[in-house]
């Protein structure tokens, strides 16, 4: 089946079966492996992208459901050469360690950020709810308190 | 002309453009050898080069450590760099290659490194050095990097680089050594005002005579080990670049997905395979002793063909082997308490157990691997690239060299990547072998990842403590299951009668080192006991260890800082509570204080963590900060939530559903403060791990007077009996 849709800015057209995740187009389809696999069942929020702007866990959503939509993987955060905001407190605060989980978390903290940019750490606690294994937590909080701090 | 000697460990050579190559161990001793090294001796194994000096002043710097987060070729760069005097921010750091010139044998060192002089320093690590090369051994594993590879090997290394360097500035001056001056990748001599970089002088620098026991620098005249660089990893980490195992690709490359026999020995009785075969995109599926695979041109089809086939597996005869029957052999096992003084005024006992757990890495196993006529090629990213070399090889019916593996990012460790537990290779190569000559990316599904582990292995411990009319403890011992040593069962107080004895209860269940290893399960069992002899005692259970700890000023100092870290002593609304926690592991020493509230429905919130560390020195003190807290993130993870089940002999659990991880609104806050004793450097990777599960369970039996033994925690009932206060 023919899908057309916006991949980091790009028009793409995918020929796959319309119940093939997101995910595997665009690691597979599309080569874009910045986006990751970590459960298959929407629980770790490794595989999370922006869906027209709001987050999404990519391994749960059939190619056919986004057919003509804006995908935003990690690859297109930001424009080529520079770096998002979020990109840059998590290299400022030194915050991945085995970075598997980072793609996904990142993608998280910016749509939320987006959404809110000035989030309590409550509003905080409920919608990141990413799994990390190395324990990163700690760092993602203070990076995340630092960004909403800034205007 | 470079030269090689029998006798020095370290050995140089000269690269083609007049660069400066230095080796440690391993091919010094191979016949002496002179003349020039071309740039890709490297990679053809004609030379263990740790250090590269070349003539546009950059060193590069190869560590035989994998990175998985911990930052271990940083921190093994910055130990050479420091030595060398070198300007950090003309340093490269490299992956070794899996060859066996870099086979690496410093982590014997772990096992009485400290005790072994000079000379015999050398010879035993060349005959280790010797071993690894033949069993084919690279490991990054057991919190031993810095340690061991770091402190025997990388500082050495670059020390006699110095060295070397500082003798070819000597001439070139006509001066004496002792007259020259190092800093930033420059040699001074103040006399004359003369200066020259490492990059001028490396040519030179290969034909000095290599300095066999060169001089370490001292800690007060450190520059760059005790500073906090940004990693080197992390910018592409960031942006999605990151290479990791399971995104590797190669033009042509097909995908597998498989399935496993469910009980470990299990075999592959039958499958009917034409349901899969006429899928769209299915290039073929492979039955193998134990799996299934179906292999085809995206992993999404692989995946969706093999779930059209109904394998039937046996069971190995494990087919009634459970959670029940294990833990009940491991009572049966355990006996009667251990037996205590008979004069003893108040004897308490208790029993503890913990589950197994997955390591349940973020990147579930994955690998790709090519095989044709001449060997095979394995892109993955283990904790071991020449054992993933051995394991694949051994699979193929292959000799080691005729296999070549690259390692890439590890997504988490943890020792689930560690050889001799690298069973994702070699199915891998078998897959790909079947497939030949294309190359096959193999992923193994949560589900497969999670029920095809090498757990941490279910324990059980059976205590008993006396104390005596003073309240002071007369006697402390065990009785345990499922996996002990000495170190785990170590206890630092001063105990008249202290005993821990190994209980033999086989099951067959497939297990491995997980984090921390055995100090996982007994850091829980052993601080959880003696917080129950403190109370028994009536005595605060920071100052009943305290008191036992007038022979440990190291384990003394590090609970004392800890108290005051957490203000111990200062008092706390109701149902909030501190517990406390000391254990050894790796050679550093952590204590640990829990803050918990418990509300009255029984919620558990675990509000701070502090750990205060004695690891001797701390190299990249902020990587090595992040280390602690990892620990007690994946520690804490497993004693609230983290449990493995076995029924019908087979892994219960298969995804994070069931399987759960603490999430950032679990997550405490975490504050990490380093003693620097100056002793022998001590791991980080793990020993954050151990303390953690006994800081929260004693801390939530001072909120609430309820004591858990068991973990994971959320199977135990919190709710307070009156629930209205």
């Amino acid at each position: 089946m023919a899908i057309s849709l916006t991949v980091n800015g790009r028009p793409r057209l995918l020929d796959l079966e319309p119940d093939t995740p997101l995910l595997w187009a665009l690691r597979d389809a599309l080569g874009l492996t910045g986006t990751k696999f970590g459960c298959g069942i929407a629980a770790c929020g490794a595989c999370t992208v922006h869906v027209d702007g709001q987050p999404m866990r990519s391994c749960s959503v059939p190619v056919v459901a986004v057919e003509g939509a804006s995908v935003t993987t990690i690859e297109g955060l930001a424009p080529e050469g520079s770096l998002h905001p979020v990109q840059q407190a998590w290299i400022d605060h030194q915050v991945p360690q085995c970075g598997y989980c980072q793609s996904g978390m990142i993608m998280a903290v910016s749509a939320l950020l987006a959404a809110e940019p000035h989030p309590t750490d409550a509003k905080v606690d409920e919608a990141i709810t990413n799994i990390c294994r190395c324990g990163t937590f700690a760092r993602v909080r203070r990076a995340i308190q630092a960004l909403a701090r800034t205007e | 002309m470079g030269k090689w000697t029998r006798r020095a460990f370290i050995g140089t050579g000269t690269l083609v453009g007049g660069g400066f190559v230095l080796g440690v161990v391993g091919a010094a001793f191979s016949p002496s050898r002179h003349g020039v090294v071309s740039d890709d001796a490297e990679s053809k194994g004609e030379l263990n080069t740790w250090i590269t000096v070349t003539p546009d002043n950059m060193v590069t710097i190869l560590v035989p450590h994998c990175e998985m987060g911990q930052g271990a070729q940083q921190a093994l760069a910055m130990m050479a760099a420091e030595e060398m005097d070198a300007d950090w921010s003309m340093v490269r750091v490299k992956e070794a290659p899996a060859l066996d010139a870099y086979a690496n044998g410093y982590v014997a060192r772990a096992v009485g490194g400290e005790s072994i002089p000079g000379v015999l320093g050398r010879a035993f690590d060349y005959g280790t050095y010797r071993l690894v090369r033949w069993y084919g051994l690279q490991p990054t594993g057991g919190s031993m990097s810095v340690r061991t590879t770091g402190r025997f090997g990388m500082t050495v290394a670059g020390a006699a680089a110095r060295e070397m360097l500082v003798a070819a500035a000597a001439e070139r001056f006509g001066a004496t050594p002792s007259e020259l001056t190092v800093s930033r990748s420059q040699v001074h001599h103040a006399g004359s005002g003369k200066s020259a970089t490492f990059g001028e002088l490396a040519a030179a620098a290969a034909k000095q005579s290599v300095p066999s026991s060169p001089a370490l620098k001292s800690g007060d005249t450190y520059t760059i080990r005790r500073t906090a660089p940004p990693r080197p990893d992390i910018p592409s980490k960031v942006n999605g670049q990151a290479i990791y195992g399971i995104d590797f690709t190669l033009p042509g490359m097909l995908y597998a997905a498989v399935e496993i026999a469910p009980v470990y020995g299990g075999k592959l009785v039958s499958v009917d395979t034409a349901p899969a075969e006429s899928m769209p995109g299915v290039k073929g599926v492979v039955k193998l002793e134990e799996a299934v695979a179906v292999v085809a041109d995206s992993y999404w089809r692989a995946r969706t063909a093999l779930a059209n086939l109904e394998p039937t597996f046996d069971d190995a005869g494990h087919g009634g082997v459970s959670s029940q029957t294990i833990f009940a052999a491991f009572d049966q096992a355990l006996g009667a308490p251990p037996e205590m003084p008979k004069d003893a005024a108040t004897v308490i006992t208790a029993d503890y157990q913990v589950p197994f757990l997955a390591h349940a890495t973020m990147e579930p196993m994955a690998c790709t691997v090519r095989v044709d006529g001449s060997g095979a090629e394995v892109w993955a990213g283990t904790q071991d690239p020449l054992n993933a070399r051995a394991t694949a090889a051994s699979a193929l019916g292959l000799n080691a060299r005729q296999v070549a593996v690259t390692n890439l990012l590890v997504g988490g460790g943890f020792g689930r990547k560690l050889p001799f537990s690298l069973d994702f290779i070699g199915l891998g190569a078998r897959i790909a072998k079947a497939m030949s000559p294309a190359p096959v990316k193999m992923i193994w599904s949560r589900e497969t990842d999670m029920q095809h582990g090498y757990y941490r292995p279910a324990g059980m411990a059976r205590f008993a403590g006396a104390l005596g009319g003073d309240g002071k403890p007369l006697a402390v011992a065990c009785h345990y299951a499922g996996g002990g040593d000495g170190e785990s069962v170590f206890m630092p107080y001063t105990i008249a009668d202290k005993r821990a004895d190994a209980k033999d209860a086989k099951h067959p269940i497939r297990t491995g080192a997980w984090r921390s290893v055995l100090n996982s399960q007994h850091g829980f069992f052993k601080e959880a006991f003696i917080d129950e002899l403190a109370y028994a005692a009536k005595a605060d259970p920071y100052t009943f260890r305290l008191n036992l700890l007038s022979e440990e000023p190291r384990f003394r100092a590090v609970l004392e800082r800890v108290a005051a870290m957490a203000d111990w002593k200062s008092p706390l609304p109701p149902r909030e509570g501190r517990g406390i926690s000391l254990v050894e592991s790796f050679g550093s020493i952590v204590g640990q204080v829990a803050h918990v509230s418990v509300s009255p429905d029984g919620a558990l919130r675990v509000k701070h963590v502090y750990a205060a560390v004695d690891c001797g020195d701390v190299v990249n003190t902020d990587a090595a900060t992040a280390q602690v807290e990892g620990g007690i993130i994946f520690g804490l993870s497993a004693a609230m939530k983290g449990e493995i089940t076995i029924a019908g002999g087979r892994v219960v659990e298969s995804n994070f559903h069931d399987h759960e991880m603490i999430h950032l609104s679990d997550a405490p806050q975490i504050t990490v403060e380093f003693i620097h004793s100056g002793h022998a450097l001590g791991g980080l990777g793990e020993p954050g791990v151990p303390p953690v599960a006994s800081a929260v369970t004693n801390a939530i039996f001072a909120a609430t007077g309820i004591r858990i033994r068991r973990l994971p925690i959320k199977n135990q009932a919190l709710r307070s009996a009156a629930a209205s206060t």
